[in-house]
């Protein structure tokens, strides 16, 4: 399985520059290094969000309210900006990830406490932030002459050739892969959706874990919310519209199976990262953007597929086990105690 | 075989069976669990089948009804041999199965439960909702079920449930009907009314093949009797010829066929001392000893709440009363976390769904439970539990290309010793092995069941939930029986033996 998974993953990578290859076919310089660094500052934020989601898809979760956090916790952080231009960048942001959490731990907390399943939780907090987004901001936008400079340039900001917001990504990334794979928050994350009953048997709590994915990835949510509005200059209720479902597109082509328990952190970069090449290169090469969502379907569906198919190959493998055993007459008793 | 049949008096239906099965084997991988059995059905006759758990009924009834094909034998109706190919055959043959524990929809109306899968059609191949609602009603009017056929099956009692379960099965034009352990979920008044139908269908003609652990259910319904042991036919007749006590000696009396590696060894001061341990509705008053280096033995039925029991043990679920003192001092367990700091673990009866994380390495399945022990402020120490997994790994003689490699690519057997590998390195003092041998072939039983003296002898001290008679014999330094959630005994290992336990286990007094 860990080969399969490896496998999968260089295959994306061959996918990738194939793609980018093909593109640059068609456009030159799609493939020069300023172009391809272009592309990683705009997946940023999606690669951020997918790491988020992808804590919550492991414990057999999903949260489709990420995008409305987002806009909600943007739309907050812009207004606080906006009136009082003094406070610091750094409580900005601070303030954003804090925002951001508690959206998501109520969302944990109605799926931990009251047993809602996920999906139905994240369908209701969804509309719930947007509306929230709205009441507090009475339908206007906040504009960037509303905004200081500190805030509108930190992403911005080149350090080493990239951008802070590309540095800000990788810097999520690295904290989560010391999170996913060296923390026993991160192995209960894997156990949970793994065998939740086998990890409540080994003395895991399986509903705080999943609490506190969803805590994660609405921390991600807001930080993400502060990114998008300096990003893009302004902020209104309508950012960021249906980009949970990226994110989501993101997991599944990265190999993060739905069913919980099995995904790595290169597999949700890398799915995302996909999505961003295709995003970026459809315009470069004049196809619709109604292409691209269709293409991005497709996609996923034969992501989908892949991963099944994955799934299937582990049945009981009696066969298997009959034919090892008979190469190993010692281990019979073992493979017949399936 | 149309003779008109009183049904009140007892009568044990011609003397010429209309199925007969003959010959039957069946063999798993490494398990034979039907070795040339016989058995024959008669028109207007209730036979019982019985056996204890493992004896090969299931096997039997699933054979019957088209899901397994037999290895050899014949299965004979009227005097012509039929083969079931699967369970449709089966049913087109006359056969038909009421389980212990019946599939049907909730949203779905009474009549549609009972014709789903051959619902009467109009001429125009649609739904013929009248013809369906009218023989659903006839039908349940001819079992006395005062149940509308318009009803959603999830207004229905479990009783009124039951009925319908029992309308589906006579909805095929059946001659033999099979009744898996019926009684399973259903009070003293509603058995009664389950021994009217029955009753009914014997005056119609059908033959019945009913399984029941309870002596007084069979005593009560059945005519003649079959006993199965460990695979194969032991006895059969009728059952007022037959006494209680003989049909006892059949289901247990047996030489112990492996002998059990026991291994004598020095007990302890005691350990656990378990308290009128009580849960709202699966156990009471449940008080026990356990001493250092003592196999103890918990025998009882097929649900009679011994899982649930350790389950509270071990944290899973909260009891209502009782108390746990733990080496003298009072414990109170609220998670299975709480159990494991503790020093209790439990190993559970389906390993493959409760204990291990299939998509995970070995080394991390081990680890998982003694995580306080490899991690530093939450940090993962990789190193410390690769060498956790490896002492184990080599000390359950675990086959496995590495230690990185996930555990369902694992063997059976292997994935086993993971798990019992990932309990022992939390250190326990007490572990509970429930149906540590369930399922698995003989050579792995004596393998679990030496490994087991091992434990012992190193001064852990080991709860074996199991219902097979000669392991608990074989094995425990004491045995305490449960039934129906309750206590019926201990008893010592000196005084065990195969009836005590089996009347107490059955309410056979």
């Amino acid at each position: 399985m860990s080969r399969l998974l490896k496998h999968r993953e260089l295959l994306l990578v061959a996918i990738i520059v194939a793609l980018v290859a093909a593109f640059a076919y068609r456009a030159p310089g799609f493939a020069s290094p300023e172009s391809l660094a272009n592309i990683f500052n705009d997946t940023s934020i999606l690669i951020i969000l997918a790491l988020g989601q992808m804590a919550v898809v492991l414990t057999r979760s999903i949260d489709l309210s990420v995008a409305a956090n987002l806009s909600f916790t943007g739309m907050a952080i812009a207004m606080i900006n906006a009136a009082f231009p003094e406070i610091p960048l750094a409580i900005l942001i601070a303030a954003a990830l804090g925002i951001g959490a508690m959206l998501g731990a109520i969302n944990g907390l109605l799926v931990w406490k009251v047993n809602i399943p996920p999906i139905v939780v994240t369908l209701g907090t969804l509309t719930i932030y947007r509306g929230m987004a709205f009441v507090l901001s009475g339908g206007t936008w906040v504009n960037q002459n509303q905004m200081t400079p500190d805030f509108l340039n930190a992403p911005r900001l080149p350090v080493l050739g990239l951008p802070l917001l590309s540095w800000t990504a990788i810097l999520v990334v690295v904290v989560m892969v010391v999170l996913f794979t060296r923390t026993v928050f991160g192995r209960a994350l894997y156990a949970s959706g793994g065998n939740p009953t086998a990890a409540l048997y080994a003395g895991i709590d399986v509903g705080r874990t999943r609490f506190f994915a969803f805590v994660l990835s609405g921390a991600l949510a807001g930080l993400c919310g502060y990114l998008w509005v300096s990003r893009y200059a302004v902020a209104y209720v309508d950012i960021a519209v249906g980009f949970e479902l990226d994110t989501v597109a993101a997991c599944v082509i990265g190999g993060i199976s739905t069913l919980g328990g099995i995904g790595t952190i290169a597999g949700a970069v890398l799915g995302s990262l996909f999505l961003g090449v295709i995003k970026n290169a459809l315009p470069v090469i004049d196809i619709s953007p109604f292409w691209q969502m269709a293409i991005s379907g497709l996609v996923i569906i034969i992501a989908v597929t892949f991963n099944a198919r994955q799934e299937r190959r582990k049945g009981r493998m009696i066969l298997r086990d009959a034919a090892k055993s008979r190469a190993r007459p010692s281990e019979l008793a073992e493979g017949a105690a399936a | 075989m149309t003779l008109p049949m009183p049904a009140a008096e007892p009568f044990a239906g011609n003397d010429v069976p209309i199925m007969e099965m003959r010959g039957i084997s069946k063999a798993f991988p490494g398990v034979k669990a039907l070795d040339d059995v016989e058995i024959s059905l008669h028109a207007g006759s209730v036979t019982a089948l019985i056996g204890e758990n493992g004896a090969g009924k299931s096997t039997l009834v699933k054979i019957l009804t088209g899901i397994y094909q037999p290895d050899s034998g014949e299965i004979v109706i009227d005097g012509r041999p039929v083969q079931f190919g699967s369970a449709e055959a089966a049913i087109r043959g006359g056969i038909t199965a009421i389980h212990q524990e019946t599939v049907l929809f909730d949203e779905l109306s009474v009549a549609e439960n009972i014709f789903l899968g051959h619902v009467p059609r109009t001429r125009f191949g649609l739904v013929n909702w009248k013809a369906m609602n009218a023989r659903a009603a006839a039908l349940l009017h001819s079992i006395d079920a005062p149940i509308s056929p318009y009803t959603r099956l999830k207004d229905l009692s479990i009783a009124q449930r039951h009925l319908v379960a029992i309308a589906r099965a006579l909805s095929v034009e059946a001659r033999v009907v099979i009744m898996d352990e019926p009684t399973a979920a259903l009070s003293h008044k509603e058995v009664e009314d389950l021994f009217r139908i029955i009753e009914r269908l014997k005056g119609q003609g059908k033959a019945i093949l009913f399984i029941s652990h309870k002596f007084e259910e069979v005593y009560g319904v059945a005519d003649r009797f079959a006993v199965f042991r460990d695979g194969r036919s032991i006895g059969s007749g009728l059952l007022a010829q037959t006494s209680q006590d003989q049909i006892v000696r059949m289901m247990v009396g047996r030489s112990v066929e492996h002998a059990f590696p026991k291994v004598d060894v020095a007990i302890g001061s005691t350990v656990l001392k378990v308290s009128g341990y009580s849960h709202p509705t699966e156990f009471d008053d449940i008080s026990f000893e356990l001493r250092r280096g003592e196999i103890f033995g918990i025998y009882g039925l097929v649900g009679a709440g011994r899982s649930e029991f350790c389950q509270a043990l071990f944290g899973v679920t909260r009891p209502s009363a009782g108390t746990v003192e733990l080496e003298g001092r009072r414990i109170d367990v609220r998670s299975p976390s709480d159990a494991v700091a503790a020093g209790i673990v439990y190993v559970p009866e389906e390993r493959g769904r409760h204990g291990a994380v299939l998509q995970m390495p070995i080394f991390q399945n081990i680890s998982m439970p003694s995580l306080s022990r490899t991690t530093r402020a939450g940090f993962l120490r990789q190193a410390e539990e690769f060498a956790m997994a490896r002492r184990y790994a080599e000390r359950l003689d675990l086959r496995a290309a590495a230690l990185s490699v996930p555990v369902g690519n694992l063997s059976g057997g292997n994935q086993q010793k993971v798990v019992i590998g990932k309990w022992l390195a939390t250190k326990p003092k007490v572990i509970i092995l429930d149906e540590p041998t369930k399922g698995i072939d003989i050579g792995s039983k004596a393998a679990v069941h030496a490994f087991m003296s091992e434990l012992a002898g190193e001064g852990l001290s080991v709860i074996m939930v199991s219902s097979e008679l000669p392991e608990i014999l074989g094995m425990s330094d004491r045995v305490l029986v449960m039934r129906e959630g309750r206590m019926a005994g201990t008893w010592n290992r000196a005084d065990l033996d195969a009836e005590t336990l089996v009347r107490a286990a059955t309410g056979n007094a």
